[in-house]
């Protein structure tokens, strides 16, 4: 066995807790993650389950307070600043948000020329791998001299896609990158992250709180809840026939577009509330 | 500073996606000012007379001649006279200029320097740093300014550059709060964490996309400092600390002083100039504010919208029959908002809509398409720029457009309720939860204070909460989301409305929140008997709770039917796509990991 692309292992995070001489706040408890190259690993969870924070300690956004994240068998967890800015040609980041993740005072070209430029390439370089790069995403190269918001939510995102490819990563993490998206969009855009998977090799850790999302594009699917990594599996197995209680609750929860179908889930959900509160054995909470 | 109209993409119709050309620079913003014209010239007015001193006035600014003892105004060679040295006013106000100028540019620039780079340091890196500058600066704006320049004068040996650089510290710090609150808002944003996973320098990320978003308050800050020191400059000249020798707008007011009755029009001179220019400064910085932060549209206040005189203004029930078996019936409604160029652009465009008692209609469509916008028009609190240009909407037979907001007030929360998207953000995190339910029941019933809280009570029971005493009495802050969703679904139901309007109700909650809510308002429905107008994206919830579905798309009800039918033989082609989009459960990955990992831009 080969050794993953990425390999996150009892990773712990903690936040300085609020208030004079407060404890820290532990979010994650120990969390393990493997990802191989061209793997799309899905993470899913709710809010506050610590997903996004798992992403951020990946990117060298948080400091982890125990554990170990390994990029290509090598240790990152704590790599110095220098380190760290050889690491973003290989882990690349697109975000939730495509309103707040561009610089709203930056044109498009800009904002896709800054990274290659600082990584040593030249101005005509970077601008002819920009106009390959938008061409990849779907905008057209007329993009370049237009500011963030003049684009749609959609095109946005496609612009944060780009500017992820940028310097030809071997890792994306995808941290909810549609759900800020309309539906159709949503599913546009998806298609997007596989097409380019497929032409491009690259890994993603596809951070969600949506199972169908999840389900989608990823091989393998991660569960956390409170901190804590619950299941993980292929991704049809976890996502339609979970072994652990949590991640059958969250898929009971999570409405069927099928007014008949919704109607059989929803009475099924219903009735193991009702088991659980009778003092049946709850698993999950 | 130039994110424009993302905050009130709630409430005001989204812009079209379409990327367009009408971008507006603040710099050509501020170049439609007059305002901003006006100052423009007159500094740079200023700045050319300065820089010509030499050529325009014949003598020098301390060129001192017997003859020339008080010249009147018009004497030839000293066409504004001269002073009691006999000293040319012109050339020494032409000289004059260049020593306001110079002090300015000195005291704004090291202000500026000092002020932006600390605040930048202080604001981005951790709060060690930022304690040690805060305590710097603090200390700073401790001294007596003017006080200190003038003991200081033994070191600067009058010279008002120094003089000026000493000031430009004292400036300094506030500068550096401006720019260190400004930094703070913006270090956590997403944009400035993409910089940094792209690997960018700290000192680039500082110096380029921190210092873009804070520019504009400083650019402010500057013009207003710039004037500032002009006058300090002034000030001591005329107090009479510093080099005599120099030219200076004080000096000069100084000396008219003395001769005020003799010659007056020696003291007007300078205080003319040195009125004007610093006028300008201080109204130059007031157009930059306009054209740097007056885009930014204020949060639209609820209020009654505009009726056009088209709409079924008064008319008490035109089309009465109709509405037999309806709670809420929305008619050929139009919503139109004023476009920049003063053209009215609808968002709704002839909208109809029957709610039958007990019913749940579902209103789906994606952004943009003016779903909210119809629901806003039933609560009547759409914005006050929109305008209802035709249509009716008629809550158990009577017409709500065109009611004044009183009347609307009382038809609120006991006819119609409304249940909101964000649940913190509608409530009042000052007040507790308790309090402010407790005032609801009472606003809308003849109730004693002790039977409203009991009733609230109750309702806080109803709607599943576990504690409600201690919920009764938390604030906002110490609640889950969830729980606000269901604290404002029992104030929403208190007063047993006939309709209720929920805007995505479920969006900002987890999935398992989610379904407890839509179970929670499934039964109140049931058990109020309430027709519920759900807006929604989610063809999801759509299913879960929806009898029938009305699918809007730009403006426009393009499908409406029973829920099932629409789910299994959809008619218009706009809902086969958003129903195609859907990502059900058979849609899992099939293909394994992409095997070699090409680097991107080689491929084909």
């Amino acid at each position: 066995m080969t050794t993953p692309l990425l390999e996150v292992s009892d990773l712990r995070v903690a936040f300085p807790g609020r208030g004079f001489r407060a404890k820290p706040v532990e979010v994650l408890h120990g969390v393990d993650l493997s990802i191989a190259s061209g793997e799309a690993v899905g993470v899913v969870g709710e809010s506050g389950s610590g997903k996004t924070t798992i992403g951020r300690a990946i990117l060298g956004l948080v400091k982890p307070s125990g554990g170990r994240i390994a990029f290509a068998g090598q240790d990152i967890t704590a790599a110095p600043a220098k380190a760290r800015r050889a690491l973003a040609r290989e882990i690349q980041v697109v975000f939730q948000d495509p309103y707040t993740s561009l610089n709203p005072a930056m044109e498009i070209g800009d904002i896709l020329t800054e990274p290659l430029v600082m990584h040593g390439a030249t101005a005509k370089d970077a601008r002819a791998r920009v106009r390959t790069l938008l061409d990849q995403v779907g905008l057209p190269s007329d993009a370049v001299r237009r500011l963030p918001r003049e684009f749609s939510g959609g095109q946005r995102q496609r612009v944060a896609i780009a500017r992820a490819l940028a310097p030809g990563p071997k890792l994306i993490v995808c941290d909810e990158p549609v759900s800020a998206l309309d539906l159709s969009t949503q599913a546009r855009v998806l298609d997007l992250f596989i097409d380019i998977q497929r032409r491009t090799g690259v890994a993603y850790m596809f951070i969600s709180h949506d199972l169908a999302v999840v389900r989608h594009v990823s091989h393998r699917v991660s569960v956390l809840y409170r901190g804590d990594m619950v299941e993980t599996g292929p991704a049809d197995k976890v996502t339609s026939a979970p072994d652990h209680p949590y991640t059958q609750k969250l898929l009971l929860a999570a409405p069927v577009s099928d007014p008949v179908a919704q109607r059989a889930r929803r009475e099924e959900r219903q009735r193991r509330a009702q088991a659980e509160a009778a003092g049946a054995p709850a698993g999950a909470a | 500073m130039t994110e424009v109209g993302v905050l009130d993409a709630e409430v005001a119709p989204e812009p079209a996606p379409a990327p367009g050309p009408g971008r507006r620079s603040p710099w050509r913003r501020l170049l439609q000012d007059p305002q901003a014209i006006v100052t423009l010239v007159v500094l740079v007015a200023y700045v050319v007379l300065g820089l010509l001193a030499d050529v325009i006035a014949s003598h020098g600014p301390n060129e001192a001649s017997l003859q020339a003892y008080n010249a009147p105004f018009g004497t030839d060679g000293h066409p504004l006279g001269a002073d009691s040295s006999g000293r040319d006013i012109l050339s020494r106000l032409l000289h004059s200029i260049n020593t306001s100028l110079v002090s300015g540019l000195i005291g704004a620039g090291v202000a500026l320097l000092v002020g932006v780079t600390f605040g930048l340091i202080g604001g981005y890196y951790g709060p060690r740093l930022r304690s040690g500058t805060e305590w710097v600066f603090a200390l700073i704006q401790t001294f007596p300014g003017l006080l200190l320049l003038i003991v200081l004068m033994p070191i600067t040996k009058g010279d008002y550059r120094f003089t000026m650089l000493i000031f430009g510290f004292l400036l300094a710090p506030g500068v550096y709060r401006i720019t260190r609150n400004q930094v703070l808002g913006v270090k956590n944003e997403l944009y400035v964490d993409a910089a940094r996973v792209s690997g960018l320098t700290d000192r680039r990320i500082l110096g380029r996309h921190i210092l873009m978003a804070v520019r504009g308050p400083v650019i402010i800050a500057a013009a207003f400092m710039f004037g500032t020191a002009i006058a300090v400059q002034s000030g001591l000249a005329f107090l009479g600390v510093g080099n005599n020798q120099v030219p200076s707008f004080g000096a000069m007011i100084s000396e008219g002083f003395k001769n005020l009755y003799s010659e007056p029009m020696q003291f007007v001179w300078p205080s003319l100039a040195l009125g004007i220019l610093t006028a300008a400064l201080v109204l130059l910085g007031n157009s930059l504010r306009d054209a740097l932060q007056g885009a930014r549209r204020k949060p639209a206040k609820i209020a009654a919208p505009v009726v056009a005189p088209g709409a079924a203004v008064g008319s008490a029930s035109p089309a009465g029959a109709d509405d037999a078996g309806a709670v809420l019936v929305v008619e050929d409604l139009a919503i139109a908002y004023p476009t920049p160029s003063g053209e009215l652009r609808e968002v709704v465009d002839g909208v109809s809509l029957r709610l039958g008692p007990g019913e749940t209609l579902g209103l789906v469509g994606e952004s943009g398409s003016g779903k909210t916008q119809t629901a806003f028009a039933t609560l009547g609190v759409l914005p006050p720029e929109a305008v209802v240009t035709r249509g009716s909407i008629r809550l158990e037979g009577r017409e709500v457009l065109g009611l004044s907001e009183r009347e609307l007030r009382t038809l609120r929360g006991r006819s119609i309720a409304y249940v909101p998207q964000e649940p913190m953000s509608n409530l009042n995190p000052s007040f507790t939860v308790g309090a402010q339910l407790v005032e609801g029941v009472r606003a809308s019933t003849d109730v004693s204070r002790a039977e409203a809280r009991e009733r609230v009570m109750a309702l806080l029971t109803r709607v599943g909460i576990p504690d409600p005493e201690r919920t009764f009495r938390s604030y906002p802050h110490q609640i889950s989301g969830g729980m606000a969703q269901r604290v404002l679904i029992a104030g929403a139901v208190a007063s047993r409305p006939k309709v209720l309007i929920a805007d995505e109700p479920t969006t900002a909650l987890d999935v398992t929140v989610q379904a407890e809510i839509l179970d929670l308002l499934r039964d109140l429905q049931s058990e109020l008997g309430m027709a519920v107008l759900l807006v929604t994206h989610n063809f999801g919830v759509v299913a879960d709770i929806c009898d029938r579905i009305a699918v809007m798309q730009e403006g426009r009800v393009v499908e409406t039917g029973e829920t099932t039918e629409i789910f299994t033989a959809p008619q218009h082609p706009y809902t086969r796509m958003l129903l195609g989009a859907i990502l059900d459960e058979e849609t899992v990955r099939t293909d394994g990991p992409a095997a070699v990992a090409v680097p991107l831009g080689t491929d084909a």
